[in-house]
């Protein structure tokens, strides 16, 4: 694909190349959709998914996501994958306010965006990881399919580049 | 060793044993001031030699608690049940971690869900909830109006 | 004793494995008291991914309780769900047809391969090695397409049910698992070529994180890291269900009590995994694949328990039940639980790349743990 296709803004031709015209604010929205590093946090079978997201089949660094940090100064997204519990949603914070601004969110599967199959009769889930962090884009599935994760990252991707987030 | 003869094995080592019928393997009952002493002997014993405790559970009755302990030997290969009755109010047995070091963990998990208290422990805190949580999770009259949704 | 995290009054270092890392093994919190680069102890924290499944369990029926045991171990979910179906049967009776029987234990045996993959390429990787990981995908999903195929979903599959299996195989089911074989059998070869025979890996693995027989046995270790030190221990041997007792297969067992020793316990495990799939694959009987249940089940009053062999060790579902609709009281001894257990025993002394590779040949899977 021409990149200027996808590259914001309107081209101008003009005699010796081409001028173009655009918003700073719209380049630089799609630079940061383009290159998400998300940070490595799968707390249960999500991860696993997660994990053929990014292995060769799914591949997900076709879209940007090419590095998976460890820590979370150099992430700028966090794919909360798995269930949240009480005793685990602390950490989530902290690890959420050290990400550096801009961060988002994605929260992968139904643990994450609901409490799952763990909602009645529980004492120990937290119901949904939006009481803890704010999110982004939600996923559904149990586990969600690696097509529907990249799925929610490129709605991602797209959010952010409408100036959404 | 087949389930009748370890039945007579047992009750030629230990002083009066009372055993459960029904059920897949031979069940003993055990009171807690004796559960030390038995579990060492179960140990110990050639013959019996069980030396394999792969689970240890506690059952809340209501009225009491019933810990449960799955024993079995690696070198003769039968398997022999436990069981121990506890008083509601202070259920307190002693510990077999230094018998089989699995207990360690298990009796952790015990006291953690079911506040069953081990004599004994070297270190007995909480092991899944939080160390600051209120309450026994696993009983049967746990409330919990603010996380648990009834369904 | 609890370990404040910073310096002891000994001078010793306390530092956290947290929760968050990358190791991939799920959520594990371990504190590590360090005296230089060597470590004094280990302590895991648990608690991270408990929900609280047992109590859960007490309120849902005989078919509901099985889908929720998959999200416990879930590189094994089809043989956690076979252990639960058996308890149930064993308590209310049920004979399993032999096409069902069949069924399970192919399921079973792909389930393992899978799980088998998996840790090789996430232990691998944990090891310094990043090229295994997408080896080791690129192989589960070929297991994970056949069994979406039949089953209906590639991780949390719940298939079994009390009484046989949900629904039929797929008609391209023995075609597809022929060729996986097929393809299957001179990876392993490369996996050896890749991993096994390279001598830094060696070097990190050999001599490391010994576990000796008597001590297995005390730690109530089970699966692969018990096999490893001498301890015969497979319950498909010991107590088989389902066909086990009429296929061929030997038990893998080691001498060495080492990280490598496990290695090589798990990889001869893959290969007789693939020996009783051949042998099962064009057998399986015609028949019933369910045997005829009623809708809600009711176990009678007593305690049943039933053990599987699971890719990390005995999975053990102990139900005490009352009589009703739901299971008054569930216990699932899982095999991690015991595993971890031995990992501070292990780890004394070595330093913590070592406790990494140590971790990762004792093939944790935290909910499992934490249930």
């Amino acid at each position: 694909m021409d990149v200027r296709q996808t590259f914001p803004g309107q081209v101008h031709p003009t005699a010796g190349g081409g001028i173009l015209v655009t918003k700073l604010d719209e380049v630089i929205n799609w630079a940061r959709s383009n290159s998400l590093w998300p940070l490595v946090f799968g707390t249960s079978c999500c991860a696993i998914e997660m994990m053929s997201t990014a292995s060769a089949k799914y591949d997900w660094s076709r879209f940007g996501f090419e590095v998976a940090r460890a820590t979370p100064r150099q992430a700028d997204v966090i794919i909360i994958a798995g269930t949240i519990v009480n005793k685990m949603a602390p950490v989530l914070k902290r690890l959420y306010d050290q990400m550096p601004d801009p961060k988002y969110v994605i929260a992968m599967g139904a643990c994450a965006t609901s409490g799952g199959p763990f909602f009645y009769n529980t004492y120990s889930v937290v119901k949904g990881a939006d009481h803890v962090i704010p999110v982004d884009v939600y996923v559904a599935g149990c586990p969600p399919r690696p097509e529907a994760l990249l799925h929610a990252l490129i709605t991602l991707q797209e959010k952010i580049r409408s100036g959404a987030s | 060793m087949n389930p009748q003869e370890l039945k007579q094995q047992l009750e030629a080592l230990l002083p009066s044993p009372t055993f459960e019928e029904g059920g897949e393997w031979t069940t003993l009952y055990t009171d807690p001031a004796t559960w030390a002493e038995t579990a060492r002997r179960l140990r110990t014993t050639k013959v019996l030699d069980l030396d394999y405790l792969f689970c240890v559970t506690a059952v809340d009755w209501k009225t009491h608690f019933t810990m449960v302990y799955h024993l079995s030997s690696t070198t003769h290969r039968h398997t022999l049940v436990v069981k121990i009755r506890l008083d509601h109010e202070h259920p307190e047995v002693a510990t077999v971690s230094d018998i089989w070091r699995t207990a360690e963990f298990h009796e952790r998990e015990a006291y953690d869900l079911m506040g069953v208290v081990f004599t004994g422990h070297p270190d007995l805190r909480r092991l899944f909830m939080t160390d600051d949580w209120k309450g026994w999770p696993l009983r049967k009259d746990y409330e919990d109006p603010v996380n648990m949704i009834k369904l | 004793m609890i370990e404040e995290i910073g310096t002891t009054e000994l001078g010793e270092l306390v530092v956290n494995l947290g929760p968050q890392h990358p190791s991939t093994h799920g959520v594990l919190h371990l504190v590590i008291t360090l005296s230089g680069e060597t470590i004094k102890k280990v302590e895991p924290h648990l608690g991270y991914i408990h929900r609280s499944i047992e109590k859960m369990c007490e309120s849902l029926s005989y078919r509901q309780f099985i889908y929720v045991t998959s999200r416990m171990d879930y590189l094994s979910s089809h043989i956690n769900n076979h252990g639960c179906a058996l308890c149930v049967e064993k308590g209310m009776q049920i004979e399993v047809p032999p096409r069902a029987k069949v069924i399970r234990v192919l399921m079973d045996e792909l389930t393992r391969l899978a799980s088998h993959q998996l840790w090789w390429g996430a232990m691998a990787m944990d090891v310094g090695a990043l090229t295994p990981f997408f080896h080791a995908f690129r192989e589960r999903e070929a297991i994970n397409d056949i069994m979406e195929k039949t089953c209906g979903a590639r991780l949390t599959m719940n298939y079994m049910c009390p009484g046989g299996v949900a629904f039929d195989l797929h008609p391209d089911f023995q075609r597809e698992v022929k060729a996986f074989l097929a393809f299957f059998h001179g990876k392993l070869d490369e996996y050896d070529e890749l991993v096994t025979d390279n001598v830094i890996f060696q070097g990190r693995m050999e001599g490391v994180g010994y576990l000796s027989r008597e001590d297995a046995i005390s730690y109530g270790c089970s699966g692969p890291t018990a096999r490893a030190s001498g301890v015969s221990c497979d319950i498909r041997k010991l107590s088989p269900y389902e066909v086990y007792d009429q296929v061929r297969f030997e038990e893998v067992t080691g001498t060495g009590g080492d990280c490598f020793a496990r290695y090589k316990v798990r990889m001869g495990e893959m290969r007789q995994s693939i020996s009783i799939i051949e042998q099962l694959i064009d057998n399986v009987p015609e028949g019933d694949f369910q045997a005829k249940t009623k809708a809600v089940l009711k176990l009678p009053k007593g305690e049943f328990y039933s053990k599987v062999e699971t890719a990390r060790g005995e999975f053990g579902v102990y139900i005490i039940s009352e009589g009703a609709t739901t299971p008054y009281r569930i216990k699932f001894r899982s095999p991690g639980f015991s595993n971890l257990s031995a990992l501070d025993h292990m780890a004394r002394g070595h330093k913590i790349g070592d406790l990494v590779a140590i971790m990762g040949t004792l093939d944790l899977v935290i909910p499992d743990i934490d249930r």
